[in-house]
């Protein structure tokens, strides 16, 4: 998870604190995904069991200092050489909705749509204000917390852009009279019998 | 909000193409405003209604019903040369097809609005040489139409809309044929004049060109069916950091 390769990549650069961390992770994010300390503790302890960092100093305030180990810097060397890999795993809360949606009788399915068009419009909106708002970035700060925009800017198009599609390829099945609504099927198989005995007795 | 910052209104505004059978509703009661410094975003389907709005809204073509009010004048009280005269004086126009003369260059086509207007073609071209410069065409003033690429004369056409510093622009599809960089420079063009009091439609299929208006608004089958209002202050981000 990007979060606890995140810290163990920053404690490469140096012992830290926990608050310490939650500091330097938000300002190279730009605060959009912020870490509550809770979360901070809990990852340096899984990093901790995992040999990958260990205790280092107490200073004179009692901050407690975590240090990254051998074993950590490779860890991070590998996060670094290897692709983020999205996968199916996990629901892709919309994508679902829109194909229930799809299948249910009487739903208005163009209004579903519209709704979700108007909120990633409205999130494309903010975004691009905000990011206009903005001139070249100075520091890498900055030039991070673009980036992270950015990102979140071409997720918002490709979300409306998708919505425009999907909405074209329901308006022609439509209208050449197909994916017609599916109502309950009453064969239904009963209690995790295979579907297969229920196709043959039917 | 006084009655002088409303550039726009459309109020109840239907338009259909020819009659009875074969009748086509373009725009069905649509009621729509624009205010100075708004930038108003129009997306919908092919064929859901944007350009009739456009061209309704800019006096081209009066609605079927309803009423079109620009800077406060009823366009349906007009005569026909008080609406050329407002058109001319206060509306920009940014065809889907570019519109330019093929016969005059890019500089004599941007000067042109002004010309008609009464300026010398030598004060004219002042303010037309600055328009294209801004959209980095101040180089290819003499060519004509038939020697500028697409996304040229799509340039040109939008010098051609904001030059005298007309109050109401309105845009269909002006990024259209351009690249990214050039949309985007397209934009920041209008956004500024907007910005700076006019008021603007665009009407666009680019999300992200969209998401640069202060409201969008959907049409389908002739209908404003919802909007989209950025709120003054974002919900998403705490901002650049220092
Ligand atoms: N001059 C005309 N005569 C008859 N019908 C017309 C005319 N102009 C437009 N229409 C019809 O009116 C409807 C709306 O057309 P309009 O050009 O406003 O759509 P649009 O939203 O601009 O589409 P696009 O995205 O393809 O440019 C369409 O059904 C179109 O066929
Ligand atoms: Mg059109």
């Amino acid at each position: 998870m990007s979060v606890r390769q995140s810290l163990l990549a920053i404690l490469n650069q140096g012992p830290c604190y926990g608050y310490q961390l939650r500091a330097e992770f938000d300002r190279r994010t730009g605060s959009t995904w912020p870490l509550n300390v809770g979360q901070i503790y809990n990852t340096l302890d899984r990093l901790e069991r995992d040999g990958l960092v260990q205790k280092a100093d107490i200073d004179a305030d009692g901050q407690n200092y975590v240090e990254i180990t051998t074993a950590g810097r490779a860890e991070v060397a590998e996060w670094l050489g290897s692709p983020v890999v999205r996968t199916m795993a996990t629901r892709d809360e919309l994508a679902i909705k829109l194909a229930i949606a799809v299948t249910l009788p009487g739903v208005d399915i163009a209004q579903v749509i519209q709704v979700q068009r108007t909120q990633a419009m409205r999130t494309l909106q903010e975004l691009t204000r905000t990011k206009n708002a903005t001139a070249d970035p100075e520091s890498s700060e900055q030039l991070a917390w673009l980036l992270v925009i950015d990102l979140l800017i071409f997720a918002a198009e490709a979300e409306a852009r998708w919505l425009d599609h999907s909405e074209h390829r329901l308006a022609r099945a439509r209208s050449a009279g197909l994916a017609e609504p599916l109502p309950l099927n009453t064969a239904v198989p009963k209690r995790g019998r295979p579907a297969k005995t229920v196709q043959a007795s039917a | 909000m006084t009655g002088s910052d409303l550039l726009l209104e459309l109020d109840g505004v239907s338009m259909q193409y020819g009659r009875g059978e074969t009748a086509i509703t373009a725009l069905a009661g649509v009621d729509l405003s624009v205010r100075r410094g708004e930038l108003v975003a129009v997306m919908g389907a092919s064929g859901s209604g944007k350009s009739t709005l456009l061209t309704v809204a800019g006096g081209l073509t009066p609605p079927t019903s309803g009423e079109v009010i620009v800077e406060g004048h009823w366009l349906s009280q007009l005569s026909a040369r008080e609406l050329a005269t407002l058109r001319r004086r206060s509306l920009g126009f940014v065809f889907q097809d570019f519109n330019l003369i093929p016969s005059l260059t890019a500089l004599e086509n941007v000067s042109l609005p002004l010309e008609l207007d009464g300026w010398t073609s030598k004060k004219a071209h002042r303010p037309a040489l600055d328009a294209l410069n801004v959209v980095e065409l101040g180089d290819r003033a003499n060519h004509f139409p038939s020697d500028l690429s697409g996304g040229q004369q799509q340039r040109v056409a939008i010098a051609r809309a904001v030059v005298g510093g007309r109050s109401l622009i309105l845009a269909d599809e002006p990024t259209g044929a351009l690249d990214s960089t050039t949309g985007e420079l397209v934009l920041r063009m209008l956004r500024s004049r907007v910005d700076a009091g006019a008021g603007g439609i665009l009407v666009t299929h680019d999300a992200r060109h969209a998401a640069w208006a202060d409201r969008i608004v959907f049409l389908r089958d002739g209908r404003i069916v919802d909007e989209s209002r950025a709120s003054a202050v974002s919900s998403l981000l705490s901002g650049l950091p220092a």
